[in-house]
């Protein structure tokens, strides 16, 4: 067992809740390694950490880790986060949710979330379908993919995560891939650094559902069309933006440095107090 | 303490500031707005928190989880709004995390008058949220009243660890009266039960006598599970019957056992009555008008005012003296509660309704005609 392996080990509720739920070749569990890996770097206590999450496949990710867990309801999971990071500022809060779940039914908490700039980490597991209810369209669905409420292929167009989260007001945009785990890792730690929403898409696979549809192949396959396509964080940085045009990059996008609610709310507080 | 003239709305923040709230979160609505406008500039000045959501999914959402942290947690609404806080308000019975929901009802249903009283939202109060679930509702006729019963919501959400509705019209919302608020020390004021244990004793979800588990609060020291899902006593998903079962029935009993705490109701001139009137909220008002009247007129009348909608306190319905043959229920809806006075009277008094639904308070003339006008025939 490599050290990495027993780093994450000793945060699983490995007694209780396993094995997962999640179908073989999964990306959600890299995910969730990554977030483990991010918050043992930054030795931050399992006591002062809590993940709250939504529903679906994403959502299950609170129940294994040994932290403050919360699993809400669909979509809701930054409105709950809201509330849990406002009453006690000195948790840190984690945000698990799919796409479905962050983008349709709660886009409207996730854009006020990010206008609002609380210090959340909002993790997006962008896996591009409804994988729990069968692979129904989601908001981030591509165009022309095929769906089970989609046959004929997706006329809808989708989100890009990154730039919605970033119009809204994040003070921190992030995108990540299962297979670029190492930066996963770096790019979570980054995003719980940083005061403010900070939101991270990670984009992992789903060849249960999605890659069945869509004829992606195996989980292997899928995880390199994931190295093929995209453009890694390092690679990244010796590209012009013209090279960049129109390729889907990793790493960091915005990282503004703007007013954290709860540290205004403190203010207001001393304020209204001297008052 | 001296005397105020004071809002319903404004004495049910002053009830929640002194129950011990310290977390509201909410959205602007007619006709509770006061409510959480008073919270705003209260609560930093006491170091609590406000925040005002961008709707009132969020704002229960955000006031479980502000619970779950540890802070006494509310919102308040109206018709609208608290439809779109029912799933979240089932989340909050299931995962057991006291909050306390005050609905101020104006008439539906949909937009429908939103700046006029109905009593349209009882059976919501009840069954809005999906599935079977206990409930408290607890429903205030005047402003003292809106006072002491918030304090007492606030209290019952924490001794049972549920959501708790209070559950106002707009009359009494926006009625002004003089009030002497009670002296701060002499208002008693209940904590949720917290472990004791070390922290991998703590079983979250387990039963006690009181039915009641101990709630630790994030960030204490107790790490564990909250999910709206079925779930096991330390808080993991299960769809196990031997463990679904015992859940399911504990939610209930701790209720059950409570009865006769949680089931609020008044009587007046009841002793020598051949007749009652059930009333609650602003009608209960009309109504005790209603009864002086028709003494005058030598009808042996009395008035059972309804504290407590949810449960329904069937024993004061039971226990009224032998003697009254008559019951009427005037509401400001088609008879929500009427129906379950049918139900728990099984057909011993005859039972007639009144009602009201065009935004209008009903008057104790219009009682007393529909008494005299049934009478006759």
């Amino acid at each position: 067992m490599t050290a990495q392996h027993a780093d994450v080990y000793d945060y699983l509720r490995h007694e209780k809740k396993f094995p997962l739920i999640w179908c073989p070749g999964c990306g959600n569990g890299i995910v969730m390694g990554s977030m483990i890996r991010a918050i043992d770097g930054l030795s931050i206590a399992k006591d002062k950490t809590a993940i709250v999450s939504g529903i679906g496949c994403s959502g299950r990710v609170s129940t294994y880790m040994d932290f403050n867990t919360l699993h809400t309801t669909h979509g809701r999971a930054l409105a709950f986060a809201t509330g849990l990071k406002f009453a006690r500022p000195e948790l840190t809060v984690m945000v698990a949710m799919g796409d479905g779940d962050a983008l349709a039914i709660g886009g409207n908490h996730f854009i006020h979330a990010a206008r609002r700039n609380i210090d959340l980490t909002a993790i997006v597991f962008n896996n591009s379908i409804y994988g729990m209810t069968g692979g129904q369209i989601s908001p981030t669905t591509p165009l022309g993919s095929i769906a089970s409420t989609a046959r004929m292929g997706n006329i809808e167009p989708p989100f890009d995560i990154a730039r919605l989260a970033e119009a809204a007001g994040a003070a921190f945009v992030a995108r990540g891939s299962t297979y670029h785990v190492d930066e996963l890792d770096e790019l979570i730690a980054l995003a719980i650094k940083k005061k403010g929403l900070s939101v991270l898409e990670v984009i992992t696979p789903c060849p249960t559902i999605f890659g069945r549809y869509n004829r992606l192949g195996s989980a292997v396959s899928m995880l390199k069309q994931q190295r093929d396509s995209l453009i890694s964080m390092h690679e990244a940085q010796g590209m012009t933006p013209e090279e960049l045009q129109g390729k889907v990059r990793l790493g960091v996008l915005v990282d503004l440095d703007k007013p954290e609610y709860c540290a205004a709310y403190e203010n207001l507080i001393e304020r209204a107090q001297k008052a | 303490m001296e005397a105020k003239l004071l809002m319903g709305n404004e004495a049910c923040a002053e009830g929640a500031l002194a129950a011990g709230v310290k977390f509201y979160g909410g959205y602007p609505i007619t006709p509770s707005n006061e409510i959480g406008e008073i919270m705003s500039s209260r609560l930093p000045e006491i170091g609590g928190k406000f925040i005002q959501m961008e709707d009132e999914i969020g704002s229960m959402a955000c006031i479980i989880g502000a619970s779950i942290a540890g802070l006494k947690s509310m919102t308040a609404t109206s018709g609208p709004g608290f439809s779109l806080m029912q799933e979240n308000i089932g989340f909050a019975a299931m995962a057991e995390v006291p909050c306390v929901v005050v609905n101020v009802m104006r008439a539906g249903p949909s937009t429908g008058m939103p700046t006029l009283p109905s009593q349209g939202d009882v059976m919501q109060a009840r069954w809005g949220t999906h599935g079977d679930h206990p409930s408290i509702v607890l429903c205030p006729s005047s402003v003292k009243e809106v006072f002491t019963l918030t304090v007492t919501a606030v209290n019952f959400s924490e001794k049972y660890r549920m959501p708790v509705i209070l559950l106002m019209d707009e009359v009494i919302g926006h009625l002004r009266e003089k009030v002497t608020l009670p002296q701060p020390e002499s208002i008693q004021v209940v904590d949720r039960p917290k472990p004791n244990c070390p922290p991998e004793w703590y079983k979250p979800f387990e039963d006690t006598k009181s039915g009641v588990p101990s709630m630790a609060a994030f960030g204490d020291g107790y790490r564990y599970h909250i999910t709206g899902l079925t779930h096991d006593i330390m808080g993991f998903p299960t769809t196990k019957k031997d463990e679904v079962e015992p859940l399911m029935q504990r939610l209930f009993r701790k209720i059950r056992q409570a009865f006769d705490e949680i089931m609020l109701y008044e009587t007046f001139l009841m002793e020598d009555a051949t007749a009652a009137i059930i009333a609650y909220g602003c009608v209960s008002r009309s109504a005790k008008s209603a009864v002086l009247q028709l003494r005058k007129e030598g009808m042996k009348i009395g008035l059972l005012k309804l504290t407590t909608l949810w449960p329904f306190p069937r024993v004061a319905v039971e226990s009224l003296p032998e003697k009254v043959q008559d019951l009427i229920v005037p509401e400001m809806n088609m008879g929500q509660i009427y129906r379950e006075v049918v139900r728990v009277n099984k057909g011993r008094c005859r039972v007639r309704k009144v009602n009201r639904i065009d935004g209008e308070m009903i008057t104790p003339q219009e009682i007393i005609f529909g008494i005299k006008r049934r009478e006759r025939k």
